[in-house]
């Protein structure tokens, strides 16, 4: 199943919060498609027996206290980046409706 | 071209008074700006850099010791959160971004008196290896300016190889140090995974994302390196420091008993035949030093590639779904409703790579794939780790090429991202595994720098740069 219609182009970018262009849909569809084309070779490999690997530390359950640290900053250095705010909160878009 | 001294004689001079930090970082911007065609630098730190430099004059001057790098200039790839400047990752989603806290390895290099003057380009988000996937403009290599640096941190080798500063950082997720060092001509390393904090740098693959120098020797790698590692509160899949660091020790490594392999699915006959020979000029080269050599093979190697345009597109898209334009970045003010504005916000502000991989990403994630794609990568990643595991159970070391070609022409490799992809083919399997691996210059190709690839166990960093080091030394 990897060459993908024009419609599931579409519903991936709708997932992926994207909007495409009519050209882009066109060049998505190829391209995803020789992508995934690709990496189909990997279903012919023995892996019988292995177990999926998540992370290469080693490290399990890595922990620290539920402490407030402070780093010196204040909520206003922390909110410059944002758009839209209102009494020190992030404000944004009306959700419904 | 000019060359800096070591590191380590900068610092001296510096706390001895016999140079100045401010003549050096001085130097380091006159540089900048000679070379600005190149277009290696997204943005200067003039007066942050100038200012950090006049006090460490005075603290020089009120005999104050200072660290290990004291007015040591660097430039760091611009996925890196530096306080008080713009950090864009060369996407026009992150335009007009201001770091508000600053990464580790920043916060450690300048503890020990670096002073960072200059943020060098990438491909937007690191993803790519040839800098033309910067939402900005593509730099071009030292050696031809008909031709790409590598990537995705060719911004920083192209600044180390013009003499702009000492030494630079970057990011690897699949070779993104490697391939530059390679195709720029000068050393790039990329840690075991872990040893250095990812804190404040612009996540890509989380489980592969890696941070290293980019310098003109072993020598210098090593001391940023080991300024660097270690483990870290703000990154909780950091390891500890080797006990003993990475600073080199004056006794060069003795090759003897030392056994190395060279890779057999990197050297067959489709790799290019210059490339081919200078690797095996340096394989004869450890020989006679010393060193047992021997061929070795890890069969699924092959694959790695494969693995890696799984696993790395999944956690890219789960990575930059935070990109929304509602904390910061690009913005669209008109937006009807918050879907139209994430919408419209990413459309506008993400490049075709990061599109391609958000959604490739979104595909091998979904319900219904996850199975096949995912899964599937995750577990032939394993047999990956288990033929390196099987592997140094027989030798020291493996040694390979960095990359199959040398620096490809610009807008050669553009029409077929696939083909892209493969400037990679040797350099994720390090990745996947989460190994150590170096690449230093080995000879010319054509004109045109070749690397030499080495690679360790985990946590043999030090070793690892050891060989790097005596392996230079022979080929010098």
């Amino acid at each position: 199943m990897s060459q993908l219609s024009r419609d599931d182009v579409l519903k991936l970018a709708s997932l992926a919060r994207l909007s495409l262009g009519d050209d882009e849909v066109e060049q998505y569809q190829k391209e995803l498609s020789s992508i995934l084309a690709y990496v189909e070779q990997l279903s012919t490999v023995d892996t019988e027996g292995l177990a999926p690997t998540n992370q290469v530390t080693g490290l399990t359950n890595v922990m620290r206290d539920d402490q407030v640290q402070s780093y010196g900053y204040e909520p206003r250095d922390l909110l410059n980046n944002v758009p839209m705010t209102e009494k020190n909160q992030l404000k944004v878009k009306r959700m419904i409706g | 071209m000019s060359a800096w001294k070591p590191i380590t004689q900068l610092a001296a001079d510096v706390q001895a008074g016999r140079t100045k930090a401010v003549d050096l970082v001085e130097r380091s911007l006159a540089a900048i700006a000679e070379h600005e065609e190149y277009k290696a630098i997204i943005a200067t730190l003039n007066e942050t850099a100038k200012s950090r430099a006049k006090v460490i004059d005075e603290q020089v001057a009120n005999g104050v010791k200072l660290g290990r790098l004291a007015g040591v200039p660097f430039i760091a790839k611009d996925n890196f959160l530096v306080f008080g400047a713009e950090t864009t990752a060369a996407s026009n989603i992150l335009r007009g971004f201001t770091a508000p806290y600053q990464s580790t390895a920043i916060e450690r290099l300048e503890a020990e008196g670096a002073i960072c003057v200059a943020k060098a380009n990438l491909d937007a988000f690191a993803h790519g290896s040839s800098t033309e996937n910067s939402d900005f403009f593509t730099t071009l290599n030292p050696h031809d300016k008909t031709r790409v640096p590598g990537g995705s941190s060719g911004g920083s080798g192209a600044a180390v190889v013009l003499g702009l500063a000492p030494f630079a950082l970057g990011s690897d997720t699949g070779g993104s140090i490697r391939l530059p060092a390679s195709f720029t001509g000068c050393v790039g390393y990329k840690p075991t995974y872990g040893l250095v904090s990812r804190s404040g740098v612009v996540a890509m693959g989380s489980s592969l994302d890696t941070i290293g120098p980019l310098a003109m020797g072993v020598e210098d790698a090593a001391l940023v390196l080991d300024v660097m590692a270690g483990k870290d509160p703000l990154d909780s899949t950091t390891i500890a420091k080797d006990p003993a660091g990475y600073v080199l020790p004056t006794q060069a490594l003795d090759l003897t008993g030392v056994t190395i392999g060279v890779i057999q699915e990197y050297m067959t006959d489709a790799l290019s035949p210059p490339i081919k020979s200078e690797v095996e000029s340096a394989v004869a080269k450890l020989r006679a030093a010393g060193a047992k050599i021997t061929q070795v093979s890890l069969p699924s190697l092959p694959l790695g590639l494969a693995v890696y345009y799984v696993l790395c597109p999944a956690e890219v898209s789960s990575n930059l779904s935070r990109y929304d334009g509602q904390r910061y970045g690009s913005f669209t003010a008109d937006a009807q409703n918050l879907f139209d504005s994430y919408t419209r916000t990413r459309e506008t502000g993400f490049g075709a790579e990061a599109k391609r991989r958000i959604m490739v990403g979104t595909y091998v994630l979904s319900s219904g794939y996850y199975d096949a794609y995912y899964k599937k990568a995750q577990t032939v990643r394993t047999k990956i780790i288990n033929e390196f595991a099987a592997v140094f159970n027989k030798v020291d070391y493996l040694l390979g090429p960095t990359a199959p070609m040398t620096a490809f022409k610009i807008g050669e490799n553009t029409t077929d991202p696939l083909q892209m992809y493969l400037a990679d083919i040797m350099t994720v399997s390090a990745n996947l595994a989460g190994v150590p691996a170096i690449s230093i210059p080995c000879g010319l190709a054509s004109g045109l720098p070749v690397g030499l690839q080495l690679i360790a166990p985990q946590h043999a960093d030090r070793k690892l740069l050891q060989l790097a080091q005596k392996t230079e030394e022979l080929l010098s």
